[in-house]
C-alpha cells in the first residue's frame, strides 16, 4: 500500500571524468560538494533543505575523513540533523539508501543526500597493498596477499575447483560489460575487447587477469532521497526505493566462511526482494558491484538468478550484454565506465538512470523494476536495493 | 611504499601464537567449552562465544584450501619474491590459516595439495609459518 513517507530518489549527479581523472580542478571535498549541489539542484531544491547527510570514503584517513559525515557537513556549510557514516566498503550507499528509506518513513528526516567522492588516479594513492598488518592483517598481510586482487584470486579458484567454472566464463563478463561501455560516451574504456584479449592480457593474481580487474579511477557522485509526498512539489520523475537488505561476514578473506559462495548477497538479496514483494522474473535490469569479474558470477548466483555452480554457463554467449537476455551493468561498469575506489555509488546513480528512462543508446527498453546490488571490502559486505519506476 | 616486508604488529591476542611460532611450534585456540579450535586468536571464541580458551600445539599438517600465485608482488617489499604462492591452508583440526607456500615450483600448487608447516626466521624476534607440499 502507498504511504506518503515513502522514500524515493528524486535527484543525483556524478562528476565528468577524462581518461579515468576529474576534469573540474577541486579537492576530493571540492568534487562532493559539485555533485551534493547538482544532484539538489535536479531536484529543485537547495543544500539548506538538506537534513540528512550520509557518506563514506577513504579520503583523508588518519584525520578529517575518520569523521567524514562531520567533515562534509562542515565543508557544506549545512547543520544535519539525521547522519551515516556507516562504511562497509563498495556497498556503503546500497546500505545508506536502505538506512535514509528508514529514516524518512519514521518522520527522522526529510531530505536526505548520499555523496561519494574519490580523486585516487589524480593522487595515485590507490595503495591497498599497505594494509597495516594489524590486528586480522597481521596474520595476511605479511605473506605478501596481493589487495584487494589475491583474495578474489583466492575465491575465483575454489569456484573454479568446485563447480568448473573456466577463465573463459569470467572474461564473457569484461567483454559484455565493455560492450555497454561502447553505448556510454561518460565510459573510459570504449576500445573493442575480446574474450581472447582478456585471456591474454598479464595474469595479475591467478586465476585473474588484467581485464578481469576493474578500472582504477577518479570519481563523484550523489543521490537525493526524499518522501513520495515531498517529491509531488519537485521537478523530477521520482524513482521507488521499494526493498532493502545488508549483511556481512568477515573482514579477511581468510575468515570468509565459504570462498564459493557470496553469502552476504543471498542474505542481503533475499531481504530485499521480500520486502519489494519482487520475484527474479520482475527485474528488468541488473546493476551489480564488477570489482573483478568473479565478484559478478558470485553475486549473480547468490542473488539467485541462477543455481550456485551454474554461474559460469549463466554468463555465456554474452547473456548480459547489450541485446542479451540479461541486461547487466549498463554503463559500462567498474571493469570498464569508472571505478573510483567505492563504486557502489555508481550502481545507484546508472539504475536511477535507467528506469527515468534517460540511457540513450544504452537505455533497456520498458526497464521499470531494477535491483542494484554492491559488494565492498574482500566479498565481505553486501548490500541489495530495490528501485522501481513511480 | 616501503621496501621493507611488513611484519606482524603483536598484540595481546595474538603474543603466544607468535611465541610459539618463533620457538618452532603452531600453537592456536582450543575452546575448552565447545572443544573446537579456532583461528585467528581471539579473546571469545568465535564458534560458541565462550571465554575458556588455551593455546593448543596442533600437528602443523593441513592441505591447501584455496592458493593464488602472485604474479604482481603486494608493492615493492615483495618484487624480488614473484612469482610467489600465498595460500589458505585448512589445518587437520578445522582452522583455516592463510601463509605462503614454499616451493621451487608454483605451478605444482593445487587445492587439495597436503602441505605441513616450516618455520621462516623473518627477524630476531617473528617467525613465520610457511607450509611446503608433502
Amino acid at each position: 500500500m502507498k504511504n506518503g513517507r515513502d522514500p524515493v530518489i528524486v535527484g543525483l549527479a556524478d562528476a565528468p571524468i577524462e581518461d579515468g581523472k576529474f576534469v573540474t580542478k577541486a579537492s576530493v571535498l571540492g568534487h562532493a560538494a559539485l555533485v551534493a549541489k547538482a544532484a539538489v539542484e535536479e531536484a529543485g531544491l537547495t543544500l539548506d533543505d538538506v537534513d540528512g547527510l550520509l557518506t563514506a570514503g577513504m579520503w583523508g584517513v588518519p584525520g578529517p575523513g575518520q569523521l567524514a559525515t562531520v567533515t562534509l557537513g562542515e565543508y557544506l556549510g549545512i547543520m544535519p540533523t539525521y547522519v551515516d557514516g556507516t562504511n562497509i566498503g563498495g556497498s556503503a550507499f546500497e546500505a545508506h539508501v536502505a538506512h535514509a528509506a528508514m529514516a524518512l518513513r519514521e518522520g527522522y528526516c526529510e531530505v536526505a543526500l548520499i555523496v561519494y567522492s574519490s580523486d585516487q588516479k589524480s593522487l595515485r594513492s590507490r595503495n591497498l597493498g599497505g594494509r597495516p598488518s594489524v590486528l586480522s592483517m597481521q596474520h595476511e598481510t605479511p605473506y605478501g596477499m596481493p589487495t584487494p586482487v589475491g583474495g578474489y584470486a583466492m575465491a575465483a579458484q575454489r569456484h573454479m575447483h568446485e563447480y568448473g567454472t573456466t577463465s573463459e566464463n569470467l572474461a564473457e563478463i569484461a567483454v559484455a560489460t565493455r560492450k555497454w561501455a561502447q553505448l556510454n560516451p561518460a565510459a573510459t574504456r570504449r576500445d573493442p575487447l575480446s574474450v581472447d584479449d582478456v585471456l591474454s592480457s598479464t595474469m595479475i593474481s591467478e586465476p585473474l587477469h588484467l581485464l578481469d580487474c576493474c578500472l582504477v579511477t577518479d570519481g563523484a557522485g550523489a543521490i537525493v532521497m526524499t518522501t513520495a509526498e515531498r517529491a509531488r512539489d519537485l521537478k523530477t520523475k521520482p524513482v521507488a526505493v521499494k526493498g532493502y537488505g545488508e549483511a556481512h561476514t568477515h573482514w579477511a578473506i581468510g575468515e570468509m566462511p565459504d570462498l564459493a559462495r557470496l553469502l552476504p548477497a543471498q542474505k542481503a538479496g533475499e531481504t530485499a526482494m521480500k520486502m519489494a514483494g519482487v520475484s527474479h522474473s520482475d527485474i528488468d535490469v541488473v546493476e551489480v558491484y564488477d570489482s573483478f569479474t568473479i565478484t559478478v558470477l558470485l553475486t549473480l548466483e547468490a542473488l539467485g538468478f541462477c543455481k550456485i555452480g551454474e554461474g559460469g554457463d549463466f554468463v555465456s554467449g554474452q547473456r548480459t550484454a547489450p541485446g542479451g537476455a540479461f541486461p547487466m551493468n549498463t554503463n559500462g561498469g567498474g571493469l570498464s565506465a569508472l571505478h573510483p575506489g567505492m563504486y557502489g555509488m555508481f550502481l545507484l546513480i546508472e539504475a536511477t538512470r535507467q528506469l527515468r528512462g534517460v540511457c540513450g543508446d544504452r537505455q533497456v527498453a520498458g526497464a521499470e523494476t531494477a535491483l542494484v546490488h554492491g559488494t565492498g571490502g574482500t566479498l565481505s559486505s553486501g548490500a541489495t536495493v530495490i528501485l522501481q519506476k513511480d | 611504499m616501503s621496501t621493507e616486508k611488513p611484519l606482524p604488529v603483536i598484540d595481546h591476542d595474538s603474543a603466544p601464537y607468535w611465541q610459539a611460532a618463533h620457538e618452532g611450534r603452531l600453537d592456536i585456540p582450543l575452546c575448552g567449552d565447545c572443544g573446537k579450535h579456532h583461528f585467528y586468536p581471539r579473546a571469545i571464541c568465535p564458534h560458541c562465544h565462550s571465554d575458556n580458551l588455551k593455546f593448543d600445539t596442533v600437528s602443523g599438517r593441513g592441505e591447501v584450501h584455496t592458493f593464488t600465485i602472485a604474479r604482481r608482488p603486494a608493492g615493492p617489499a615483495f618484487a624480488d619474491n614473484v612469482p610467489y604462492v600465498v595460500a589458505l591452508i585448512e589445518l587437520e583440526e578445522g582452522p583455516r590459516m592463510m601463509s605462503r607456500i614454499q616451493t621451487d615450483d608454483p605451478e605444482k600448487v593445487h587445492i587439495g595439495a597436503k602441505v605441513e608447516v616450516t618455520f621462516v626466521k623473518a627477524t630476531d624476534e617473528i617467525t613465520f609459518p610457511y607450509f611446503r607440499m608433502t
